[in-house]
């Protein structure tokens, strides 16, 4: 069986601190890390692994060669191969951009190494928070999606899904092959061992360009290739100063802070 | 600090790190109340660390003292009893990889890569650092087995371990030159653990009394010759006193974290207490004294490493570290105030696990008669 | 792309066993006003197994006009059924902007519409505007873990595709007998074209503490005086959908499991809105939350020092205040 997690490198989102004078995000001296879910996504195909010994667990990751680092910490941890997409041509792209080329590249590294039987990614990623890309990715593969995993397992040619819903969860099955998002699970990442660690240095990351990729249409990638644009990013001011309702009556004081707190669009 | 790591160690110590973070440092105030913890252990063994010094040929990783100063180093960040309980294991298996017969390797650094735990039993009620006024007796019985009769003290791993290194007198004549070393799998009969003692710090690892009931042991549980017992306790102390220093040298780190930390959110006379030069010069210090702790950690280590003989390096590392981190604990529990009083904030914690610093593997007196001596040498 | 054919203002309202979610409810308020600014129609699309009634309610709450696809396959929610619908649907209305609930559901719908539809989407937005000069709708949403908010367009493709996080927006005063346009639409798809199965479905109610996660918080502390006094604080958490937490002393005094301490020794929180009853506001408390995005604090003592951590405040009793503030909840929700 062939598994495929794709994972991203990020910024350590709760070790950004805010420039309490420019107003601006702090990003010198964070930490890249492999995106949380994304982790979890490589512990669930790790553990179909751990029942499935002959299980290949392939890693794929779209950045600068920084992210090597994050595929080398995959690497560690139960993958065994890894691919890095990085190209000039993909800087700026949306989701549909990312995941158009990440789909392209799966389809390239399918043509060298054989059909994945699942693709597994986080639910979203902690710094971009869209949760889109994976489903992009299936929809532009065709592949069946499922979303909000919090356990997977293989039977055969069905995928076991328990999907996380508003009240509850769902069990579904869908055929392999299938495109499954992560939440946090319930069991922690595994830790590497000290082999695995060693190990893991010496495997090569292959990287693919645009031009590993045949037919790609590079009027899909980057920026033009993206529908969506951001106009302007700010952070959010806090207002730091307290409200303070008192020598109120206790209903006034509930009804003036519920109409607060409406106004603010906080309840 | 500007020694240069190589890849492979900077990986590892990432490795720890992460470990440290997640795993041993979220247990240390439990572990402080509660003892050893066994579950911790297992989830470390799974990690493969305790196998790093044993050659590959028994299943190891085949890595040197350096690091093993930087696994105990920063599992010493996290809790600093629990990367005494690892690194005293490794003071055995050292002595095990140099003087141990093959079979003796095959059976213990195999059985260390698989998870097994060694205590070291050198000190007794009566003799501490003067090893050589060691009162264990062991007989040599005419089938050329040993008998060994004696009691030990202050055995770090003595609860939980598989199996023990003893130091014990084979010939009372030759003084040191009659000490020799025995390795006893538990559970042999004879091997008595006594009642756990009630530490000031140091409170998760396991530390017993140990008496020896006629415990009867096989001639090949003889480590090398007779007679060599004194020689490799001495080598073993050198090892143990590098990672005394990695281990004072992680607590110290951690007191200085949480003391910035606090310092920084602290406000006081309307700004953070950070920005109060008394407090900000207190960070200095313990700043400086870390950076040089480092470098005498990583130099000696090295030292170790390349087989060079590092007796007063490693007693000047130790004594260095282990008495400025003790005042780095003080001065961070006066940062916090009376928070830094309560065990919630664990710095006073800190302050009871390095004491011990100050006085195992050899106390600071000890370690100046050794530098003193070799100062002062004609 | 001709720009021109592509009108009205879709608003997705989500069902799942014949009943709506909220948020699409919620959703036509906004819908509304971006309808008129952009002088389209304010359209509900309501597809489920047999959901006439929600689709009836849509008009009450300011749909000019409501497309109704029903079917067995719709009663649950699958990808496949539904963005083939949705997909057959764009392409012969052509809508210039769909919002869609962010729950599960909707965004697992999103991503695979903006892919078969070729366009953008933009996730889990707080804020929205449309921009008449251009006729681009101006999505703002929070990134880097709410550190930063990103004003996103999709300037060149259509329909402009939105998810907007459930809660931001307040549900419409309904208006009955308001007349409005019901489409049916037949559209249907073969069960073997369904390629996820719903094998069961699990619904939980156990409480469980996962505070970390939370959106919103109310923590209790020394304040409460007992461990009886927190069934007050259960009960406004319940009303607010809210984890409990709890300080340091209260954990301490065995009043509140481990599990629910906040603070820097307990779990550091960055919830939407976090709500302090009785806690005085020790820094090792008001360190574990100063990541949330609005801190309201209830309290007695008018110079608790967790009032300087507050965005709200009210200086009172708690156990008189927060029966109050449960009212006003409720008649907020209702």
């Amino acid at each position: 069986m062939k598994i495929l997690v794709c994972v991203k490198q990020v910024p350590d989102t709760t070790e950004i601190k805010i420039d309490p004078v420019t107003n601006t995000l702090i990003r010198a001296g964070v930490p890249s890390i492999v995106n949380p879910f994304d982790a979890c996504a490589l512990e669930v195909a790790a553990r179909v692994k751990d029942v499935t010994p002959d299980t290949e667990i392939t890693v794929l990751s779209m950045g600068p060669m920084q992210a090597k680092e994050a595929l080398t910490e995959c690497l560690s941890v139960g993958a065994d191969k890894a691919y890095l997409c990085s190209d000039r041509a993909f800087g700026g792209s949306d989701t549909l951009a990312t995941s158009y080329i990440l789909a392209s590249a799966i389809a390239a590294i399918e043509e060298k190494e054989g059909k994945f039987d699942l693709i597994l990614s986080g639910k979203q990623a902690i710094d971009g928070d869209t949760g889109q890309v994976g489903p992009e990715i299936a929809a532009h593969m065709g592949l069946a999606q499922v979303t909000y995993a919090s356990e997977v397992s293989v039977h055969g040619e069905d995928v076991i899904v328990k999907r996380e819903s508003d009240q509850g969860y769902d069990i579904i099955s869908v055929r392999k092959p299938a495109l499954v998002t992560v939440v946090k699970t319930a069991f922690d990442p595994r830790f590497p061992t000290l082999k695995s660690k060693m190990a893991a240095r010496k495997v090569p990351i292959q990287v693919i360009t645009a031009d590993d990729i045949p037919n790609i249409d590079l009027s899909r990638c980057g920026l033009k290739g993206s529908p969506t644009k951001v106009k302007k990013t700010f952070t959010p001011v806090r207002n730091k100063t307290c409200v303070k309702i008192a020598g109120e009556e206790a209903a006034v004081s509930a009804a003036k802070l519920v109409g607060m707190l409406a106004d603010a669009k906080v309840l | 600090m500007g020694y240069k790591f190589t890849e492979e160690q900077k990986d590892i110590q990432a490795m720890v790190r992460d470990f440290t973070k997640k795993e041993v440092e979220p247990r240390g105030r439990e572990m402080d109340q509660n003892g050893w913890c066994h579950e911790l252990y297992q989830k470390y063994i799974e990690t493969g660390l305790q196998s790093t010094p044993i050659p590959e040929e028994y299943g190891g990783a085949g890595l040197s003292d350096v690091e093993c100063a930087i696994i105990t180093h920063e599992l010493a960040k996290g809790d600093a009893g629990f990367a005494m309980a690892m690194e005293i294991s490794w003071v055995c298996t050292d002595m095990i990889l140099k003087h141990g017969s093959e079979a003796q390797k095959q059976k213990y650094l195999s059985g260390v890569v698989d998870g097994k735990l060694f205590a070291f039993c050198l000190t007794e009620p009566g003799a501490g650092s003067d090893a050589a006024g060691l009162r264990t007796r062991a007989k040599k019985q005419a089938d050329g087995s040993y008998v060994i009769n004696g009691s030990k003290a202050w055995i770090t791993n003595s609860g939980i371990a598989d199996y023990y290194v003893i130091m014990a007198v084979t010939d009372p004549e030759k003084g040191a030159n009659g000490i020799s070393a025995f390795i006893v799998d538990k559970g042999t009969p004879g091997l008595i653990i006594d009642a756990e003692e009630d530490k000031m710090g140091m409170r998760s690892s396991d530390t017993h009394g140990m008496t020896f009931d006629d415990l009867k042991v096989p001639a090949e549980a003889l480590l090398d010759k007779e007679g060599m017992g004194f020689k490799m306790a001495m080598e073993g102390l050198d090892g143990g006193r590098v990672s005394c220093t990695a281990i004072s040298t992680g607590i110290a780190e951690h007191a200085l974290d949480i003391a910035k930390n606090y310092a920084l959110e602290r406000v006081a006379f309307g700004k953070p207490i950070a920005k109060h030069q008394a407090i900000a010069f207190k960070i200095a210090d313990m700043a400086m004294y870390i950076e040089a702790m480092k470098l005498m950690l990583y130099d000696v280590a090295e030292m170790k490493a390349s087989g060079v003989r590092c007796s007063v390096q490693a007693a000047e590392a130790k004594l260095f570290a282990a008495s400025h981190t003790t005042q780095i604990c003080l001065d961070a529990i006066q940062v916090l105030g009376g928070n830094g009083y309560s065990k919630e904030y664990n710095v006073e914690r800190l302050m009871r696990d390095n004491k011990l610093m100050e006085i195992g593997e050899g106390t600071n007196e000890v370690q100046r008669i050794v530098i003193s001596g070799a100062v002062l040498r004609k | 792309m001709q720009f021109e054919e592509y009108r009205n203002l879709w608003v997705f309202v989500e069902t799942e066993e014949n009943t709506a979610k909220s948020v699409g409810y919620e959703l036509l308020s906004p819908g509304r006003v971006l309808a008129d600014k952009m002088g389209g129609k304010l359209v509900a699309v309501v597809i489920g197994g047999n959901v006439k009634d929600v689709a009836e309610k849509t008009i009450d709450y300011g749909a000019d006009e409501v497309i109704l696809v029903e079917g067995d396959e719709y009663f649950n929610y699958s990808t496949d059924a539904y963005s083939y619908a949705m997909k057959t649907l764009v392409e012969k209305y052509k809508p210039s902007t769909i919002l869609i609930g962010a729950t599960n559901n909707g965004r697992d719908l999103g991503p695979k519409m903006a892919c078969d539809l070729n366009t953008g989407l933009t996730a889990d937005c707080t804020m929205l505007d449309y921009d008449t000069e251009t006729g681009n709708m101006i999505w703002t949403r929070p990134a880097f873990g709410g550190n930063l908010m990103a004003m996103i367009l999709c300037p060149d493709n259509r329909p402009q595709l939105g998810t907007v996080r459930p809660g931001i927006f307040k549900k419409p005063e309904p208006v009955t007998g308001k007349i409005g346009t019901m489409i049916y639409e037949d559209i249907h798809i073969a069960p073997e074209n369904i390629r996820t199965k719903l094998l069961d479905r699990i619904k939980e109610v156990a409480e469980a503490v996962n505070l970390e996660e939370a959106e919103i918080i109310v923590s209790g502390g020394r304040g409460v005086g007992s461990p009886e006094g927190f069934e007050i604080i259960r009960r406004l958490a319940e009303e607010l959908n809210a984890t409990v937490g709890a300080s340091r002393a209260v954990v301490d005094a065995g009043w509140m499991p481990h599990a629910h301490q906040v603070g820097q020794t307990g779990k550091t929180v960055s919830p939407k809105l976090y709500i302090a009853c009785g806690i005085s506001g020790a820094i090792q408390h008001s360190a574990g939350i100063t990541g949330s995005d609005c801190i309201v604090a209830i309290n007695k003592d008018e110079e608790a020092p967790i009032f300087d951590v507050a965005d709200y405040g009210i200086v009172g009793d708690l156990f008189t205040v927060i029966p109050e503030l449960i009212k006003e909840i409720q008649k907020l929700n209702a």
